[in-house]
């Protein structure tokens, strides 16, 4: 799971999250006791909307320069943010 | 500064205090209150001071003042303020000043609110006692042994310290109400889409909140009303016109009908729910009808909602991988160690916790009996609420299973933790405009919160019970 997230953990780590995730778990399984059998998935909270009316109106935004997009990059280097080479030559 | 928003206002109409005087006072107290709390990351005087000299300008020229004129904010840091750090009391973003303004950020400015701080709150606001800030924890005022709650702890104590007039905070399953019940004050999560999201850092899209906290049931209506509405920078947002929530609180609650969840009850033997009854009674003494009613699924709602909750906490953090927000691991030769040993470094215990269930109940052959499942029992949580509606006006309960518990008891053991969300997380599922108003305290002096449940959209009721009730305790 921690490679899957992305996420370097020391060996006293893996250790505690493998009993906190376990025990959490066992909880979550109590969710097998409820029928649900018909029930649609709510994937979010809707409200009553016109048709269109959550799309924004058509006209141009200026977007967020170059500049400050990048303010905050680690390694930022001619107008990208710069990462380790992925691609062997 | 234990002033309200009307207070305020009268002191710069009657010309008592300029907006500059308050502001520089609440600072200057804020900042001399703070190491008794830890609420406060960061100070924001210029900015501050800059809003305030535009208010004492508009009173100079005799123009009509906003809703907020003056009005000493704090805002919880995971809310951003455009040049002013903003850290979500994680070691990731320690360095991290955003490029824009939250939508509430910009419209609380425009109604004349002064932001003088950011509040400390649980790292990503996860968790439910600000002991998982890369900051320290926040002490609650009322006692500094004990949790102010979380995670927008520090908005809570700062307003229960009076360091702030106001304070916003952020709710995903309880993160404004659960605070607001440990330090004595009153918080509120408004209808999900009822206040703009864009610029709230994103923990659980499908349930995160902004909302309101202050010392009066009033001021915390002033300041909803002045944040909500349509956002063309966020689409979850909605149109539904935006009450004027304080012209309407008159006291009378007459008639009301109110419901008592019996599956929130049963278990409540402590003094919390001694309080409860209490305040109950109160109710039905100034007219309500108050019956019992019934919320079947309530029992499935911790393991629902933190299935949902991380999953989708999972996918939001996956944008802190060392190329765009500030830190990067020093000692990594390829892409792949970059963001492992970024993140490794950077997240605290309960993020990793909360990326790896989400992970799982996300990943393949879990999905259907994990994810899905929950959105399921979801629904039948949604529609538990929507039958009790049938019957009643509002929803009167617990708001946790017990007082503020002491820095360091549960922080070892996350399944206690998660299990005090209880009486909060449903709300937040079914998306229902929830709050805590304070009923009482306890014998050790520790203050107790009764939440208030209402239909979607319906946050003028919740305001007037509320408010009703408060006055009974003046």
């Amino acid at each position: 799971m921690a490679g899957l997230s992305n996420l370097e953990l020391t060996d006293a780590e893996v250790a505690k999250f493998q009993g906190d995730l376990n025990g959490i778990l066992e909880h979550m399984d109590r969710l097998k006791e409820i029928d649900t059998k018909g029930v649609e998935p709510m994937a979010q909270v809707l409200f009553d909307e016109g048709e269109g009316e959550t799309l924004r109106h058509d006209i141009v935004i200026l977007p967020l320069s170059n500049e400050a997009a990048l303010a905050n990059a680690p390694q930022p280097g001619n107008g990208y943010f710069k990462v380790p080479k992925v691609i062997e030559r | 500064m234990l002033l309200t928003i009307p207070e305020v206002r009268d002191a710069l109409l009657s010309k008592r205090a300029s907006a500059t005087e308050i502001t520089t006072a609440a600072l200057q107290h804020a900042e001399a209150e703070n190491p008794k709390t830890n609420a406060y990351l960061h100070f924001a005087p210029e900015r501050a001071l800059a809003a305030a000299r535009k208010v004492d300008e508009q009173i100079a020229r005799g123009e009509e003042l906003g809703p907020l004129a003056g009005v000493p904010i704090a805002v919880k840091d995971v809310i951003l303020t455009k040049g002013l750090t903003t850290t979500c009391a994680s070691r990731l973003l320690v360095n991290y000043i955003p490029p824009y303004d939250a939508t509430a950020i910009t419209r609380l400015e425009q109604a004349g609110g002064v932001i003088i701080g950011k509040t400390n709150c649980d790292e990503f606001a996860m968790g439910s006692s600000n002991e998982n800030s890369a900051f320290g924890p926040v002490r609650n005022p009322i006692d500094p042994t004990r949790v102010p709650g979380g995670t927008s702890g520090g908005s809570a104590a700062a307003v229960a310290q009076g360091t702030a007039v106001v304070a916003l905070g952020s709710d995903t399953g309880g993160s404004i109400r659960q605070p607001a019940s440990f330090c004595g004050v009153v918080g509120v999560c408004p209808t999900y889409g009822r206040v703009s999201r864009y610029g709230l850092t994103a923990h659980a899209s499908s349930l995160d909140h902004i909302g309101p906290l202050s010392r009066t049931v009033r001021d915390s209506a002033t300041l909803l009303a002045a944040i909500s509405g349509r956002d063309a920078c966020d689409s979850t947002s909605a149109a539904a016109p935006v009450p004027d929530y304080t012209a309407l609180l008159d006291g009378n609650v007459k008639g009301l009908k109110l419901g008592l969840p019996r599956e929130y009850l049963k278990d409540l033997t402590s003094e919390t729910g001694g309080l409860i009854s209490h305040a109950v009674e109160v109710l039905k003494s100034l007219g309500c009808e108050v019956r019992e009613i019934s919320l079947p699924a309530t029992d499935y709602a911790i393991a629902t909602y933190y299935i949902i909750s991380t999953a989708e906490a999972s996918s939001n953090l996956a944008r802190f991988d060392g190329v765009r927000y500030t830190s990067r691991s020093a000692q990594s030769d390829t892409l792949a160690d970059l963001y492992r040993n970024t993140r490794g470094e950077g997240f605290g215990a309960e993020c990793k916790r909360r990326i790896m269930l989400g992970t799982y109940v996300l990943s393949h052959g879990y999905y259907d009996a994990y994810y899905v499942k929950a959105q399921k029992v979801r629904s039948l949580i949604t529609q538990d609420f929507a039958r009790a509606f049938q019957e009643v006006d509002a929803i009167v309960a617990p708001v946790s299973p017990f007082p503020a518990f002491k820095i360091g008891e549960k922080v070892d053991d996350p399944i206690a933790m998660y299990l005090s969300d209880i009486y909060t997380i449903t709300g937040s599922l079914a998306g229902i405009p929830c709050m805590s108003v304070p009923c009482g305290t306890t014998t050790d002096g520790l203050p107790v919160g009764m939440q208030i449940l209402t239909r979607h959209f319906d946050e003028t009721t919740m305001f007037r019970l509320a408010d009703a009730f408060e006055r009974t305790r003046k």
